[in-house]
C-alpha cells in the first residue's frame, strides 16, 4: 500500500479536535453539587409550577436509591456526582425575535461550527432551536411554524405555556424511574426542545437543534420530547459538538418520542461531542436514554451517526405498540483513539403485524472499543412480527476492538427474525482494484468507508449528510469524503 | 439446609474417600473454596440470565453415590449403540459398573478416573492434564472439581487410534429419591491420534436427577476428536454440562449436540485454540416440546493465527418449551487470518414456547472474517404445499421439512449407526415414520 495504515493510524492520532473552541459568555452557574435543594433551585429558576417541581423531586429521590450501570462494555472512571455544577445558563439570558440581537459572540461560535444560522435559515428553510449550556438561546422560523399550530419551543417554555401538553406526555416513554441516567435527568433536565405537531400536520421543514456544551464542569441534561399526534409526520435533527476541555463532561439526555396512529417521526443525530484528545484524556461521557413510542400504523425512525465522546452509552428504541407500526433503526459509530462506544438499539414489539429493520455500522481504530448490543424482543401477542438485523464493524489497525451483543428473545411463532453480523477490514483486494485504475490509495479507503456506511447516510436528511460526511473525515482520517 | 451448604459442609465427608496426599487434592480443596465464595449462579449474572438453577436448589439431593446396583444389559440395551461394536464406560448411580462396562490397556487406555488417580502409572498425565483447561473461575465446574473422583479416562497415546468408538453411559436407577451426579471425565489424544466418543446421560425413572458433569478434552497436533453427545432424558433429570476443550497446532476437534429430552439442560462449551491452523467444529441440533429447558453456551475463543470454527445450531420448540443458545467467539489481538462463522436458526412451532438467542461477537484482531446470523422463523407455506399437493400428508410433510431443516447438523456425523439412531429419535419426536433414513 502506499499510503499505509501506519502512516493512517499516525495522521489519525495526530488530528486535533477542530471544533475545540471556547466561548467566552458569562454563565450563571449554580453551586457544585446535588440535593433536594439544588433540585428545587433548578426548578425555582425555570419559574416552573408546583407539580414539575414535586415531578422532579420524585425523581431525584428515586435516583438515591439507584446504582449506576455496570453492564456496558466500557470502562471509565465514574463521574462525582457532587462535584457537578447542575445548572448553567448564559447570563445574558436573551429573548430574542430576531437572530440580530444575538449576542455576536455566540453566533461566531455557531460559524466556527459551519452551521450559521443565518445562512441556514436562508438557504436550508430548517428552524434551529439552539441549545447552548442547557438553556435555549434562539428559536428561529417560530412564527412560520405556529402557522401550522405546530408548537416547538424550549422544553421549559412549554412547561409554561401548555402544561396540559407536557404534563400528558412527559415520563410516558421513558419513566422518571426508567434507569439510573434518565432519573437523574428528570430530577435536574435544565432545558430542551418540545415539539407538538397537529392532527394531520405535515411538518413543512426539518426542525433542528444543535447542543453544546460549553462552561467547563458542567453537566448537559437536556430532555426533548417530541409528539406527532395522528396521521402528523416530523423530522427532527439533532447535532451535537463540545469544545476542548481537559475533565471528562457529563452528558445524560433524554429524549422521547410519542407517534399517535398514523403519525411518522424522523429522528436524525449527529453527535460529536469532544471524544478526548489521543492519549484519552479528557471527553466526553455521554450517557442518553432515547425511546420512542409507536401506536397504530405509526413509523418513528432513528438515525444516527456518533463520531464524538469518549464513553458512549445510548440505545435509542423503539417500543412497537400500536398494530402495523415500524420502528427503524440506523447508525454509524466511528471510535478512534481511546474511545469507547457501547451502542444499539432495542425494538419491543407488543403489537400485530410490526416491522423493525437495525442496520447498524461500526468503524473502529486507534485504541478504541466499539459495541453494538441490541435487543429484539417479541412478545407472546405480537403476531406476525418482523425484524431484520444487521450489525457490520470495520477494523483498521489490530488495536482496537469490535463487539457485538445481539439479544433475541422471542415468544410468538409467527415472528419472523433475522439477525446477521459481520467483521472485516478494508480488503487489500478492493484497495489494489482502486489503484489500478488510478485512484490513490488514500481517496480508495475514503470510497470504501462511504461505501460501508452508505446504506446509512443516506437516511438522513440532505442538510445532515453533508456534514456527517465532514464528521467521518474528521474523526478518520481526513480524506474520506 | 440448601443445597450449597450441604455440598460444603459433604466435602469434608467426601476427603474421607479419596487420597488426601495425592496432589489433585490439593486442587479440590481449592475448588471447593471457590464454589463456597460464589454459590450457585444466578439469573442476576448474564451468563445465566435465561435459565434459573433455582428450583433444582430446593431439592434435598444425596451426594454420595451408594454401591454399585446392578442391571441387566437386556434392560438398558436401548441406551448403548448396540449395532455397532464398541468400547463402553458405564456408570450406575454414579458408581462405575463393571458388568456392563468394556474397557482396555491394549495400545490406548480407556478407563476410569479414579485408576488413573489411584495409579502411578497415571500420574504423569493427571499432573499434565488435569484441571489446566477447565475454568477455575466458573462455580459450577470448581464445585465438580472439588468432587471430582470418578469418571471416564481416555488416554490415546501419539499416533493411535482405538480399533472402535468409545461409549460413555451414566445411568441413574431411582434407587434414591432424588440423586445428584458430578462425573469428571478427562480426554487426551496426544500427536495425531484420533478418536471417537458418544456420551450420553439417562434416567431410568421419574426421580429427580441433578448431573453437574465437567469434560476436558485435549488434542495434541494434528489429532482428531469427534465427541457426540446424546440427551434424551427424562422429564425429571437435569443436567449441566461443562466441556472444555485445548486444541494444539492442526487439530480438528467435532462436538455434535443431540438435545431432546429432560427438564433443563444447560451445554457450556468452551474451545480454546491454542496453535494454528487449528479446525473447531459445533454442531447442535435442538427438538423440544413441553416445558423442557435448553440453555446452549458456547464459546470459541481464537488465540493464535489461521485458525477456522464452525458454529451450527438448530432448534425446533413446540408447546412451553424455552430454548436459549448464546453463542461467543472472541478473537485475540494476534490471531490474525482467523475464519470463524456462527448460525442459528430455530422454529417456533407453538405461542407459548420462547427462544432467546444471543450470538456474540468480541474481535480484537482487524485481518479476520467473522461472522454471525441468527433466524427465527417457521416452515416455509409454500413448501408444505408443494408436498401435500404431491399426496403426503400434513404431519408427515412438516416432519419432512424438519429433517431437512436439521440435517446440515447431522450430515457430518461420522458414525452411521449414530446418524439412524439420532434420525430414529427425531421421528419419534416428530411422532411420525418416514419410510426413509436421510
Amino acid at each position: 500500500m502506499a499510503y499505509t495504515e501506519e502512516e493512517l493510524k499516525k495522521e489519525l492520532e495526530t488530528k486535533e479536535y477542530e471544533y475545540g473552541f471556547y466561548t467566552d459568555i458569562e454563565s450563571d452557574t449554580l453551586p457544585k453539587g446535588l440535593n433536594e435543594e439544588i433540585v428545587i433551585a433548578i426548578s425555582k429558576k425555570k419559574e416552573e409550577p408546583d407539580w414539575m417541581t414535586e415531578w422532579r423531586l420524585e425523581a431525584f429521590r428515586a435516583w438515591q436509591e439507584m446504582e449506576e450501570p455496570e453492564w456496558a462494555n466500557v470502562t471509565y472512571k465514574k463521574p462525582d456526582f457532587q462535584g457537578i455544577s447542575y445548572y448553567s445558563a448564559p447570563n445574558k439570558k436573551p429573548k430574542y425575535d430576531s437572530l440580530d440581537e444575538v449576542d455576536p459572540e455566540l453566533l461566531d461560535t455557531f460559524k466556527k461550527l459551519g452551521i450559521s444560522i443565518d445562512e441556514q435559515k436562508k438557504l436550508a428553510g430548517v428552524a434551529v432551536d439552539i441549545v447552548m449550556d442547557s438553556v435555549s438561546v434562539a428559536t428561529t422560523f417560530k412564527k412560520t411554524l405556529a402557522e401550522k399550530g405546530i408548537i416547538f419551543c424550549s422544553i421549559s417554555e412549554a412547561i409554561k405555556e401548555h402544561p396540559e401538553l407536557v404534563k400528558k406526555y412527559i415520563g410516558t416513554v421513558v419513566p422518571k424511574k426508567d434507569n439510573f441516567y434518565a432519573a437523574l435527568n428528570s430530577a435536574v433536565f435544565s432545558d430542551g426542545s418540545f415539539c407538538y405537531i397537529p392532527k394531520g400536520v405535515r411538518c413543512p421543514m426539518e426542525l433542528s437543534t444543535y447542543f453544546r456544551i460549553n462552561q467547563a464542569g458542567t453537566g448537559q441534561f437536556e430532555r426533548t420530547l417530541v409528539v406527532a399526534d395522528e396521521g402528523s409526520y416530523v423530522s427532527y435533527l439533532e447535532g451535537c459538538t463540545a469544545p476542548s476541555r481537559d475533565e471528562n463532561q457529563l452528558h445524560a439526555a433524554v429524549v422521547e418520542l410519542i407517534a399517535l396512529d398514523n403519525a411518522e417521526i424522523k429522528y436524525s443525530t449527529v453527535q460529536n461531542w469532544f471524544p478526548g484528545d489521543k492519549e484519552g484524556k479528557g471527553g466526553v461521557f455521554n450517557f442518553v436514554t432515547k425511546r420512542g413510542l409507536c401506536e397504530k400504523n405509526a413509523k418513528i425512525s432513528w438515525t444516527q451517526v456518533e463520531t464524538g465522546s469518549a464513553v458512549t452509552w445510548k440505545y435509542p428504541s423503539c417500543v412497537l405498540k400500536g398494530d402495523n407500526s415500524i420502528g427503524e433503526f440506523y447508525s454509524i459509530a466511528v471510535t478512534n483513539n481511546f474511545q469507547q462506544a457501547d451502542t444499539g438499539t432495542k425494538m419491543i414489539h407488543l403489537g400485530k403485524n410490526t416491522k423493525s429493520t437495525i442496520i447498524s455500522k461500526g468503524i473502529s481504530a486507534g485504541q478504541s472499543q466499539n459495541s453494538y448490543r441490541g435487543l429484539v424482543q417479541v412478545s407472546s401477542r405480537a403476531e406476525n412480527a418482523r425484524n431484520f438485523s444487521q450489525c457490520d464493524s470495520l477494523l483498521m489497525g489490530n488495536r482496537c476492538g469490535a463487539h457485538t451483543f445481539p439479544y433475541i428473545e422471542v415468544k410468538n411463532k409467527s415472528a419472523q427474525i433475522e439477525h446477521e453480523a459481520t467483521t472485516s477490514k478494508i480488503g487489500e483486494d478492493q484497495i489494489f482494484y482502486c489503484n489500478q485504475r488510478g485512484i490513490d490509495t488514500e481517496k480508495a479507503i475514503a470510497l470504501i468507508v462511504n461505501g460501508f456506511s452508505k446504506e446509512v447516510l443516506n437516511k438522513l436528511p440532505m442538510e445532515f449528510a453533508v456534514e456527517a460526511q465532514k464528521l467521518l473525515e474528521i474523526s478518520l482520517e481526513g480524506s474520506v469524503g | 439446609m440448601d443445597l450449597k451448604e450441604k455440598l460444603v459442609s459433604s466435602f469434608l465427608a467426601f476427603e474421607d474417600s479419596v487420597d488426601l496426599d495425592h496432589p489433585v487434592h490439593e486442587v479440590r480443596s481449592e475448588a471447593i473454596k471457590n464454589f463456597e465464595a460464589k454459590g450457585f449462579p444466578s439469573k442476576k449474572e448474564e451468563a445465566w440470565k435465561y435459565t434459573s438453577l433455582n428450583s433444582l436448589q430446593k431439592i434435598d439431593f444425596s451426594i454420595f453415590p451408594k454401591e454399585e446396583t446392578n442391571l441387566e444389559y437386556k434392560d438398558v440395551k436401548k441406551y448403548f449403540l448396540h449395532e455397532i461394536d464398541t468400547y463402553k464406560i458405564v456408570f450406575v448411580d454414579g458408581v462405575y459398573s463393571s458388568y456392563l462396562s468394556e474397557t482396555t490397556h491394549d495400545g490406548v487406555d480407556v478407563c476410569l478416573m479414579s485408576s488413573a488417580f489411584s495409579k502411578p502409572m497415571f500420574r504423569q498425565v493427571i499432573e499434565v492434564y488435569f484441571n489446566k483447561a477447565a475454568s477455575q473461575d466458573e462455580s459450577l465446574t470448581s464445585l465438580n472439581t472439588a468432587f471430582s473422583k470418578e469418571g471416564a479416562y481416555i488416554y490415546i497415546p501419539k499416533n493411535k487410534m482405538p480399533k472402535k468408538p468409545i461409549q460413555i453411559l451414566h445411568l441413574a436407577t431411582g434407587n434414591e429419591a432424588a440423586l445428584m451426579l458430578q462425573p469428571r471425565n478427562l480426554i487426551v489424544a496426544e500427536d495425531n491420534a484420533e478418536v471417537q466418543i458418544i456420551e450420553r446421560h439417562q434416567s431410568l425413572t421419574d426421580n429427580e436427577v441433578f448431573t453437574n458433569s465437567v469434560t476436558e478434552i485435549f488434542a495434541g497436533k494434528d489429532a482428531i476428536v469427534d465427541y457426540y453427545k446424546v440427551q434424551n432424558d427424562a422429564a425429571t433429570a437435569s443436567l449441566v454440562d461443562n466441556t472444555y476443550i485445548s486444541q494444539k497446532d492442526s487439530s480438528v476437534v467435532r462436538v455434535h449436540t443431540f438435545s431432546f429430552g429432560g427438564k433443563l439442560i444447560r451445554n457450556n462449551l468452551n474451545f480454546f485454540q491454542n496453535g494454528e491452523r487449528i479446525d473447531s467444529t459445533l454442531k447442535g441440533v435442538t427438538i423440544l416440546g413441553d416445558k423442557q429447558h435448553v440453555d446452549h453456551h458456547t464459546l470459541v475463543h481464537h488465540r493464535q493465527p489461521n485458525c477456522e470454527s464452525h458454529q451450527d445450531y438448530k432448534g425446533i420448540f413446540g408447546d412451553r418449551s424455552t430454548g436459549v443458545f448464546n453463542g461467543k467467539i472472541i478473537v485475540d489481538k494476534i490471531a490474525q487470518k482467523t475464519d470463524a462463522f456462527q448460525q442459528n436458526n430455530n422454529i417456533l412451532l407453538s405461542d407459548k414456547a420462547t427462544i432467546n438467542s444471543k450470538p456474540q461477537l468480541e474481535i480484537f484482531a482487524d485481518d479476520v472474517k467473522c461472522s454471525h446470523g441468527c433466524t427465527i422463523g417457521q416452515l416455509d407455506d409454500e413448501a408444505l404445499f408443494y408436498l401435500r399437493s404431491r399426496g403426503i400428508p400434513k404431519k408427515e410433510a412438516t416432519a419432512l421439512l424438519m429433517y431437512a431443516f436439521a440435517n446440515n447438523v447431522l450430515e457430518s456425523v461420522r458414525i452411521p449407526e449414530l446418524k439412524a439412531r439420532v434420525n430414529k429419535i427425531i421421528a419419534n419426536k416428530l411422532g411420525v415414520r418416514v419410510g426413509f433414513d436421510l
